[in-house]
Order: C-alpha cells, then structure tokens, then sequence
C-alpha cells in the first residue's frame, strides 16, 4: 500500500507540473513540501541541471517498469483466476450437481424397482448402483480438492457428511428390498425410511456441497473479472511522467521529438490499451460464460433434480399407498409430487412453461435456438407427464392398482416414459450449455494470453527507451 | 386376563345370543314372506326392497335412539341381520361390484403380496365373503387403498359402499358411520424385542422410547399414561417396527391385531402382557345404508357360525394364529334392536 500512496503521489507532481507556465522551476519550489523525504538525496543531486534529467530519467524507468510489473502481475493473476473457473471450480460445481442428482437419481430408481414387485429388473438394480458408485467417487473426488488441513471449508462439512449419511441410506434400502422380497410390507416402511433420510438428510447436505462450489465459482469469476486497478493507475501514472518529461524538454531545449521518450511513451500506451481491451474482452467472455454457461447449469441442475424428485414421490404414492399424510389429509408424495411439478414448469398443467419455474428460467437463459429445443421438449414432455399422471391417479383412486401402476411404470405411455423425456432434454440442454460455458470462458481466457509476457517485454523496452532519451539529453552536457 | 374374561364371558353368552339370532333370522324369514314373494313374482325387484326396507324402519329408529345414548359397554351393538335387498344393496348390484375401503400396508390383514400384486389378509377375505353374497360367486369387487384418517369421510362420500380395514367400532365414529357387528377383538398392546425387559404396559416402560403412530389410539393412551416412557411418534405404525430393529425405539404402542402383523414380519420381536383396552372391529358403512348393514351383519352371521371349521376360524388359521394365537372363536355379535 505505501509502494502505491508514493507511486500516485509522484504522479501528482509530473502531471500537475506542466499547467502553470510560469517558470521551470516554479513547480519544484512551490510543491517543495509534496516531495517527499525519500527524494531528499535527489534533491541534493538535482541543484544542477544533469543532476535533475538523471533523476528524472530515474523516476521515469522505475515508474515504466512498475507498470509493466503490474500489469504482468495482475494479469496473471486474473488469468489465473480464469482457469480456476475453466479448470477448477466449474468442473466441481458440475461435479457437487452430479453428486445432487446421482443421490437423488437412486432414490427415484429404489422406489420405481420397490413398485416392479419381488423380481426387480437388472436395469434398475444396474442403474441404483452405477448412481451409489457415481455419487461415491465423486465425493472421493471432491473431497481431495477441500482445503486438507485444520478446518475444513464449507464443501468439506457437507462432503464429510455425505460420507457418513450414504452407508447408511444404501443400508436401508437394501433392507427394504430384502423385506420386499419376503413379501413384508415392512419392505415398504424400510423404502419410505429411506426415502426420507434421503430427502432429509442427504439431498441438503449434497444441495449445501453444491452451493459451497457454486459460491467458490463465483469468488474465481469475481477475481477472474476484477479490473487490474493498480495496473491501470500504474500506466496513467507512467504515461503521464513520460508527457510532462517531454514537455519539460520542450520548454527547456525547444527540442519538439526525443526518440527515446516518444518510444517509451508509445510502449507504454500500447500496454495500457493492451490491458484494458485484453481485460474488457475477458471479461465479456466470462460473463458470458456466467450468464449463459454457468447460471444456465445451475438452472437446469435445479431443473433436472426436481424432475427427479417428482418422480420419485409419484413412485412413493404407489409404494406408500396412503400410508403417510400431510397435515391437511392428503397424501404426502403426491402433494410432493405436484409440489416439484410446480416448481419444474409452473402452476397448470397445460401450455408452455412459466416465466418463474424452473424450465421458464433454463429458456429465458438460453442463448440460442439449440439451447432453448431440448428444453421445449422438456417442457412438452412434464405437460404429457402430468396428463399421464392424472390417469395413473384416477385409476388408482378407482381401485385399479395394476392400471395404474402400468401407467406409471409401464413400458409405454407410462409417466415413467414421460420422465425419461424430460431427464433426455435436461441432459441434452446441459451439455449444450457446458459446451457454451467453455467455448464462451476459453474465449475469455484467451484475451489474457501474451499480455503478462507483451506487457513485461514492452515496458522493459520503454524503461530503454526513456533511460537513453534522457542520456541523449545528459550528453550534451558533456 | 380383562379381555380374556371378556371373550370367556361372551363364549358363555354366545349361545344366547345365537339363539337370538336364530330367531331373528326365523322373524326376518315369516314376518316379511309377502314382500320376498311378491319380489320372486316381480324380477324387476323394485317394490319388493323397498317393501323389506319400510319393514324395518322401526328397527332403524331403534338402532338410532341407541346411537344416541352409545356407551362403550354398547357401542358393539349393530342392527339384526336380513338378507334382504334394500336400496344399498340393490345400488351395489346395479353397479355390478362392491368398492371396499381397505389397508395395503398391513401385513395379514389387508396387505398387497410382491409376489402376486394382489391383496391378501383376514379383511381382504371379509370383504369377499360380502361381496359373495351379495354378487354372487364370481363378484367383482373393486379395492381401494383408504388411509386411516380417510376412513369415515370415504364412507361419508360414498366413495366406497364399505370400509373393511381394522377400523375399531366407538361411540364417537358411530355418530359418523354405522358399524356392522363385531368381527374381531383387539385392543392395546405393547410389543417389544423377545429379549427386552419391558413386560406389559407398566412400569417396565420408565426410561425407555416407544413408538407409537400419531393420531392413533396408541398416543392417547401414551398421553394420558406414560408410565415413564419417552414417545416417538411416526406417520404410520409399521414405520414403528421400522424404528424398533434400528435401535431408535425399545417397544411400540398399538393395536394388539396390528402388534401382531408386525410380529409376524420380525420373529424376534413378540407382543407383550395383555391388551390394555377392549376394541372390537367392525365394517364401516354409510349411515344410511341400514338395509346394507343388517345384510353384512347377516353375511358376518354365516362366517362366524359352524364352530371350528367357519370361514372365520379358517380365516384366523390362515392369517392371525401364528402371531395372535389361542382365540377360540369370533366375538359374539350384539344387537340394539
């Protein structure tokens, strides 16, 4: 902090010196006491005037050269930043999603196995294990890129969490299969256990892992796209030490172009334009990305987790038979169930989705036609959810368990069928927005190449440009 | 041994009371004979139900005015049996089928098998023995899950023409709904691991956590007698077994009946001591249907009757004995008209 008070306070000077007109030493004299002690030997120097151009030709390579250190420094910072987002962060944000949807996914698939009776289907089983195997070693995964040692950080809680919580959800629910397979209701009891500690326990802790990552995103684009300040006061700062040595020269020796000077001062311009297009180009890159990659995942994350959880309670209807109810007297899963299609597509049950769910969010974020197809289909396909949903209702209500569980799980026009239309669409428009997120954040990413290295090269060039402008002047004092 | 003495006291009484029944079934046979044999010459069977129906509206005001002054000594008390058509019963027969309110979720009363997805248990076999006889042998009767708390509005609504689901028979549901006669004795008990030290509904209970269903019978008396117990209350009682095999709960508070069905799911738990109150089951029908609740009353008459070989001990061996054993009988039915 005191390398940057005396850099702006050296600055003052320079640029400030040239306004009045009055007399070349005008200045010094006036400003006296805004020099500060740390110029007192340059003072003492500077009663001559080869003393005064050496300190100056001094002054102006250092403050050249803090430029192009700054600007190396923060770019590289920044560009550090971005890569954390490319490399690091979004890749466990999308990491902390999958985890989200995995647990979810295998709550949905227990229930939906529980519902096809003792002879559950091979694909089920396959498909509760890959998400339990999926879950488990992206926890493993993330939990090597939590800060190791002391504490652990917000991501590390819920990790530890879910490392505890998941054996024990597997364990229920393969009590409840056993029990099932005995013919027990109890297997059903097990199930609905289960099902609530998912929905207790392990989704918020997996929700709380995902936002711990998405607020980690967000600190990395927050550095990524912060404006290299320093650089920039650096370079004004630079620029103008260079403009008002020049006119000094002029007032003094009627000398209209010093080469040196003009080189050095056209170096430092190019960096500091360099710097600021480099940086307002990154930065529109990344906040493309942010808008259009990374808020969009998120949106379609929430999106596809809420599907599933629908899913899920419309499973758990027909395994709890209304056993469980809310306080109102109706049944728990499907009040959850409408609960998540709500949230998923808006009130209703017909038309296009509404602009505060879920799917209306997913296509007003949409940056194309090719992101916003696959999530009409989704929505399309939640409306033939519902329809289907509400037959699966009815026959149930009339009695019909076998028609109704058809209609749930049934190999066609099944809501189960409906579902996995819905899950296709959110998946295709997932990774259609990954592909955006990283074409849009590589395009950021590549606006700070060669900057740092430019900017390093340029300013040494005009600290030699400026350091032999002034000799050119001190020779001819010889 | 209270409701042991009771059902001894009512295996003494039973043959009163079957005498009675004989002559009621005698009273409903002659006293009506025009009407039956006016229906048998009209197969349209219109006027003729309605005949029978008006031949036992006193009957009806009766079994009225004892609703009105119910106690829990007569709360049990149902119409007469007929097995005549009235317009309850000529609704079912119109329709073709007899939609029934029952459990899917408890285990050998009302409880849908994996194996075979259909609905197998003690109620479920009550139910078809009604449907039997009012639809004949291939009748259609249609299942629907009723949850607990949606017993008596389903009835209300005629959603169902009978609810056959463990529903215990009292003064206040009997202001709702009319109730059939007794088919089952049950009351409250406690269940606990085989090795537990916890010995009825006494003391054995200080310390310890029991489960119990919310809003059920269970609770109340756990809130009015603790008996030092720490009260874990869950959405359904099965989710109590649930609670007892992963250490969360050391006993539940239920139903003897439904105690037993979950006895029957873990053979290392057992019922422990006796029931603490008396509750007998009942089929639950709309209050206006008396036609229909004299005709179940009638049906449960032919299940109960042929000593140990009736539908209803072949029933009991079937389903209950294992885990409710040493019932020698039905509870004998009794009458407020």
């Amino acid at each position: 902090m005191s390398s940057t008070s005396s850099v702006t306070s050296v600055s003052a000077v320079p640029s400030a010196a040239p306004a009045p007109a009055g007399g070349a030493s005008g200045p010094a004299v006036r400003r006296r006491t805004a020099w500060a002690e740390g110029l007192d030997r340059l003072r003492a120097a500077a009663v001559t005037e080869p003393g005064r151009l050496r300190a100056i030709g001094a002054v102006l390579a250092l403050l050249v050269v803090l430029f192009g250190a700054a600007t190396a420094w923060q770019v590289s910072d920044r560009s550090a930043a971005a890569d954390d987002v490319v490399e690091r962060s979004q890749p466990l944000t999308a990491d902390a999603a999958s985890i989200y949807r995995s647990l979810a996914d295998a709550d949905t698939t227990a229930a939906g196995g529980f519902l096809a009776g003792g002879t559950e289907s091979p694909a089920t089983r396959a498909r509760y294990a890959a998400d339990i195997a999926t879950a488990s070693d992206l926890l493993v995964k993330a939990s090597a890129n939590t800060r190791g040692s002391g504490t652990p950080d917000a991501a590390g809680v819920q990790i530890a969490r879910l490392g505890r919580l998941l054996p024990r959800y597997t364990g229920l629910v393969e009590t409840a299969r056993t029990n099932n397979r005995l013919g027990l209701p109890l297997g059903g009891a097990y199930l609905r256990y289960a099902n609530d500690q998912m929905r207790k326990e392990l989704l918020p802790a997996a929700r709380a892992l995902y936002d711990a990552e998405t607020v980690r995103l967000s600190a990395d684009y927050g550095r990524a796209k912060a404006w290299p300040l320093f650089a920039l006061a650096a370079g004004v700062a630079a620029i103008g030490a260079l403009v008002w040595a020049q006119r000094r020269n002029y007032r003094r020796t009627n000398r209209v172009f010093d080469r040196g000077l003009l080189a050095a001062t056209a170096a430092s311009v190019v960096v500091l334009l360099w710097l600021v297009a480099g940086h307002a180009v990154a930065r529109a890159g990344l906040s493309d990305s942010y808008e259009h990659g990374a808020r969009s995942l998120r949106v379609l994350n929430e999106a596809r987790i809420d599907a599933l959880q629908a899913r899920g309670d419309e499973n758990l209807t027909l395994v709890a038979r209304g056993a469980v109810l809310t306080g109102d007297q109706k049944d728990f899963y499907e009040v959850g169930f409408r609960a998540g299609m709500q949230d998923l597509a808006g009130a209703g049950s017909e038309g296009g989705a509404a602009a505060g769910s879920r799917l209306g969010a997913a296509l007003a974020l949409a940056g194309d036609d090719a992101g916003r197809r696959p999530v009409r289909d989704a929505v399309a396909a939640v409306r033939e959810w519902q329809a289907r949903h509400a037959e699966a209702r009815e026959a149930d209500d009339r009695g019909d368990y076998g028609q109704a569980l058809a209609k749930v799980i049934g190999p066609d026009a099944s809501t189960g069928a409906s579902f996995d239309r819905v899950d296709a669409g959110l998946q295709q428009a997932l990774v259609h927005e990954q592909d955006r997120f990283r074409s849009a954040a590589d395009g950021g990413r590549g606006a700070f190449g060669g900057l740092a290295v430019g900017a390093g090269v340029l300013a040494v060039l005009a600290a030699a440009g400026a350091v032999l402008g002034i000799g050119r002047r001190l020779s001819e004092y010889r | 041994m209270r409701a042991r003495g009771l059902g001894n006291l009512r295996a003494v009484l039973a043959p009163v009371a079957a005498g009675m029944s004989v002559m009621a079934v005698a009273a409903t046979i002659l006293v009506p004979a025009l009407g039956r044999d006016a229906r048998k010459s009209a197969p349209d069977g219109v006027s003729g139900p309605l005949a029978v129906h008006r031949a036992y509206g006193p009957g009806a005001g009766q079994a009225r005015s004892a609703a009105a002054k119910c106690t829990a000594g007569t709360a049990a008390e149902s119409l007469r049996p007929s097995p005549d058509d009235g317009p309850a019963v000529e609704r079912i027969k119109k329709k073709g089928q007899l939609v029934v309110g029952v459990d899917q979720n408890t285990y050998r009363w009302g409880y849908r098998d994996p194996g075979t997805g259909r609905l197998e248990g003690f109620d479920i076999d009550l139910a078809r023995a009604i449907a039997k006889d009012i639809l004949g042998p291939d009748a259609k009767v249609v299942f629907q899950a009723v949850p607990t708390n949606q017993r008596i509005p389903a009835v209300q609504k005629r959603t169902v023409d009978m609810v056959v689901r463990t529903m215990t028979i009292n003064c206040v549901r009997k202001e709702q709904v009319a109730f059939s006669t007794a088919y089952f004795q049950a009351g409250q008990q406690v269940l606990a691991p085989k090795a537990s030290s916890i010995r009825a509904f006494d003391d054995s209970l200080r310390g310890k956590r029991v489960c119990t269903a919310a809003g059920s019978t269970g609770e109340t008396a756990l809130a009015a007698q603790s008996h030092g117990a720490q009260v874990l209350r869950v959405p359904n009682q099965l989710d109590c077994l649930v609670r007892l095999q992963l250490g969360e709960a050391d006993a539940v508070v239920t139903d003897s009946a439904l105690a037993a069905a979950q006895a029957a799911q873990d053979p290392t738990v057992e019922l422990k001591g006796r029931p603490f109150t008396d509750e007998s089951y009942g089929v639950a029908m709309n209050k206006d249907d008396t036609d229909l609740v004299r005709r179940v009353n009638k049906v449960l008459d032919d299940y109960r009757g042929g000593g140990a070989d009736s539908p209803w001990m072949r029933a009991y061996r079937t389903w209950l004995k294992a885990d409710l054993p040493g019932i020698s009988g039905p509870p004998s039915p009794e009458y407020s008209d």
